[in-house]
């Protein structure tokens, strides 16, 4: 680059801090919408699907740990195990998409022109499942990266940034399924 | 022509193209999914017209940065190739055309924000005068010309709200690209960084202002919108097509803004040169960085309920519909939790400007460094609990307004720490009056008076009277002028001849200072005078018994002035960086580092990295130095010393 060569460390605790900061900041849509979910709703809920919530939520949960195991397995240096681990995370990623959007989207009591409940319960399931698509496009860019011999045990802050942000995507849905499945009263 | 193989030609094109495509995608989308694509009954057509024109900008706009390469790093990426580490511009490509290309130099992209945000400006203030000659005299006397009626297919009253609304926000966003443009130029170098932590997201961050811009200026010619740069709705989902435009424009500027933000905290953490602490800092660092937290927080919340208004337009989704269990107060609460933190984004870098230049010119040294460090930080935090001062009168619940005055006025006390500052820092200094110093000074005078106008908007008895009226636009008028726009000029006139290596002229500089200054006082005490009268804000007529007609008359010759004062000064900085007299070394005798070396800077700025070795701001102190250019040397071959010295 210049006079500084720079480090892969000094630029990885860069991207770290670089990538924490944009997560925070994402979280202030979440939190927006829970807030607008909170003022519109009160203690009512959407009617909705218990059974497929659950589904979808334990998807995603073990989505998380598979991803989890992916990063372990590269910063361990072994590949055949990091590309079957992001694999099955980038499935379970997509039974999720499909649960909600394909599924959940189309069985539902009522559209998204149905009043606050519709706006609501649209708005968050559709901005999150707008993340999950982008995590899952990640994951597929990784996984084909990988594939080809891209990242190592030393350097593999891709592999890191994506594992973060599924993280991430996890944790919002945490606190979503809870807003849209479990409290309050179905109205 | 070299000018169509530019980047932002490719850009423009590609924005064309893909706004016809993406139309066409939406088409075939609800084909497929068995919609109707057109409608004899003219509300259902012109809701399906607008589901496919905002596809089609939105698409358009992404095809922007496809077109004029923003976007070429990380696309490579997701093909798997490896990511260019050289990003270094080509050697035999001229000077010129890296400023309408991709280019990942921080002082490049500096510039390319501050022009954009010149253009922006002077935009603003042509659409900012076609109102004020309207409001020159009661009655509609001058927006109901057929020229308008011709051009945009509207005119008087709608023409009127359309330019009064779209002066607002692209003023808003002139003002946020002006940041941008400080915060990139100034804090590599102020830090002793090489550049920006992210050079590719930074260039990204200012590319996507282009086709916001362009999306956002469009709006006049679909239908415009009358909301006022606001959207309230339910008048916002009712407002005609240009409302979308608005939206996309302002959400993408808003990512910019975000990006940029996120850029520079990481650099201000992670890139200080050694021996720089937080506190031996130029002061403006502290203020860029402070307005980088709110930036990547709060727009979030602008964005977010922008999303939820464009939702409730195109799918009827009931978020701010009280008939069908929305609720239009939530908009507003969304909306002010980023844009009253907006404000302090406006102005926090102005003031770390005026904190900046002060002790230059008085040859003293800045009057309580870490308070006013922490001042920024403290405005920046009490900024996020105070937003529900704009809505004392808009029906939200009584018990929120009394804690909302308080935090509202504590802001004054953060502030009083730079007011105190600044006339400290002066007293008995050994004075210079060259135009930097003289904006500073006439923008500390318009701050205090858009500070002591403060206080009574903020108090709930006052307010309930003062709301709505003239009255807020002119305390408004004087913090951004006070805040930005005249810092803005100083930083300007100050950094001209770093930027260019020569000097502008200094009469014509204070030409322009002068009739701004006192074309700028006349137009807000007749802001504040007729608000106070009982003139409302937002309407193209008034009342001749009212009595107004003589001093609106001179508000708008006043706004006139500062119209030429700032043609008088752009006019000096364009022909002075071409045959100005050279100022090549340290002009202002200055410490801060980025005076240390060659003007204009080379690429990389620093040809070695130097070392802080004192407090920033000991002017007038001997053997107190600041940076030691050239320390212990490490490759055996550093050139002489070039200690920064009173």
């Amino acid at each position: 680059m210049s006079a500084v060569a720079e480090s892969y460390a000094v630029k990885l605790a860069r991207n770290r801090l670089g990538l924490w900061l944009f997560l925070f900041s994402d979280a202030f849509v979440f939190i927006g919408l829970f807030v607008a979910r909170m003022v519109l709703l009160g203690s009512g809920r959407p009617e909705v699907d218990q059974t497929l919530g659950i589904i979808v939520t334990v998807m995603l949960l073990v989505s998380s740990f598979f991803m989890n195991r992916a990063e372990v397995e590269m910063a361990h240096g072994n590949r055949p195990a990091f590309l079957r681990n992001i694999f099955i995370t980038m499935v379970l990623g997509t039974i999720f998409l499909l649960g909600v959007v394909g599924v959940e989207w189309q069985v539902a009591h009522f559209g998204p022109g149905d009043g606050a409940v519709g706006a609501v319960f649209y708005a968050m399931t559709g901005f999150h499942a707008f993340h999950v698509l982008t995590g899952v496009i990640f994951l597929f860019i990784v996984w084909n990266n990988g594939r080809n011999g891209h990242y190592s045990a030393e350097k593999h802050w891709g592999v890191e940034a994506c594992a973060i942000y599924w993280h991430f995507v996890d944790v919002v849905w945490m606190f979503y399924y809870v807003g849209l499945y479990l409290m309050g009263t179905p109205i | 022509m070299r000018f169509f193989s530019t980047g932002l030609f490719r850009g423009l094109i590609a924005q064309i193209i893909g706004t016809f495509a993406g139309m066409a995608l939406v088409m075939a989308v609800r084909v497929l999914m068995g919609l109707p694509i057109s409608s004899a009954d003219a509300a259902t057509q012109q809701h399906i017209t607008e589901v496919h024109v905002v596809g089609g900008v939105i698409i358009g706009a992404i095809a922007f940065l496809v077109g004029v390469g923003a976007l070429n790093e990380w696309l490579g990426w997701a093909r798997g190739k490896p990511i260019n580490e050289n990003i270094d511009p080509d050697p035999a490509k001229p000077n010129w055309m890296r400023y309408f290309d991709v280019d990942f130099d921080h002082k490049v992209i500096g510039i390319q924000y501050g022009v954009t945000s010149i253009l922006l400006l002077g935009f603003g203030g042509i659409m900012a005068l076609l109102f004020r000659v309207e409001l020159a005299q009661s009655g509609i006397t001058f927006l109901n010309s057929d020229i308008f009626e011709t051009i945009l297919g509207y005119s008087s009253e709608h023409l009127f709200n359309t330019l009064m609304s779209l002066h607002g926000i692209v003023m808003i966003g002139a003002i946020l690209l002006g940041v941008g443009a400080l915060s990139n130029y100034l804090v590599p170098m102020m830090i002793g960084a090489n550049d920006m932590a992210f050079p590719r997201l930074n260039s990204f961050a200012f590319w996507i202002n282009v086709p916001g811009a362009i999306i956002l200026i469009s709006s006049m010619f679909f239908g415009g919108f009358d909301t006022g740069w606001v959207g309230y709705p339910p008048l916002s989902v009712r407002a005609p097509l240009g409302m979308q435009m608005f939206l996309i424009g302002v959400y993408l500027i808003g990512l910019s803004s975000i990006s940029g933000a996120i850029n520079v905290i990481v650099t201000v953490f992670t890139m200080r040169a050694k021996g720089m602490t937080m506190f031996r800092m130029p002061i403006f660092v502290w203020a860029a960085l402070a307005t980088a937290i709110i930036q990547f927080t709060a727009t979030q919340m602008i964005g977010l309920s922008f999303q939820l208004v464009m939702l409730e337009r195109l799918f009827g989704m009931a978020f701010f519909d009280a008939t069908r269990g929305g609720d239009p107060i939530l908009y507003q609460h969304l909306f002010w939790f980023y844009s009253h933190p907006a404000v302090y984004v406006f102005i926090l870098p102005g003031l770390g400007i005026i904190s900046e230049i002060l002790p230059v010119f008085s040859r003293k040294p800045l009057f309580g460094y870490k308070a006013v460090a922490m001042s920024s930080l403290g405005i920046a935090l009490i900024g996020f609990f105070v937003w529900a001062h704009h809505m004392f009168a808009s029906g939200m619940s009584p018990y929120l307004r009394v804690p909302f005055m308080y935090a509202t006025l504590l802001v004054a006390v953060p502030t009083g720490v730079k007011f105190f500052s600044w006339v400290a820092t002066l007293w008995e200094g050994k004075l210079e009056f060259p135009t930097p110093m003289l904006f500073a000074l006439g923008s500390v005078v318009i701050f205090l008076l858009g500070g002591v106008t403060g206080p009574p908007l903020g108090t709930i008895a006052t307010d309930l009277h003062l709301h709505d009226t003239y009255f807020v636009v002119g305390h408004f008028h004087d913090t951004m002028f006070g805040g930005y726009v005249f810092p803005f000029f100083a930083a300007l006139y100050y950094w001209f001849p770093k930027l260019t290596g020569r000097m502008y002229s200094e009469k014509l500089g204070k030409l322009h200072f002068w009739l701004m200054w006192v074309g700028f006082m006349i137009l807000s005490n007749g802001m504040l005078l007729v608000g106070l009268l009982g003139m409302r804000r937002r309407i193209a007529d008034y009342d001749p018994a009212l009595g107004f007609d003589t001093t609106q008359m001179i508000m708008t010759i006043a706004g006139f002035a500062i119209f030429f004062s700032v043609v008088i000064g752009l006019y000096n900085l364009i022909n002075s960086a071409r045959r100005g007299a050279e100022a090549k070394g340290n002009v202002w005798n200055s410490r801060s580092p980025e005076w240390h070396i060659a003007s204009p800077p080379p690429l990389h700025n620093y040809p070695q990295p130097f070392e802080v070795v004192g407090e920033p701001y000991d002017y007038g102190l001997a053997d107190s130095p600041y940076v030691n250019m050239s320390p212990a040397p490490a490759a055996g071959h550093a050139p002489a010393a070039a200690e920064s010295k009173e």
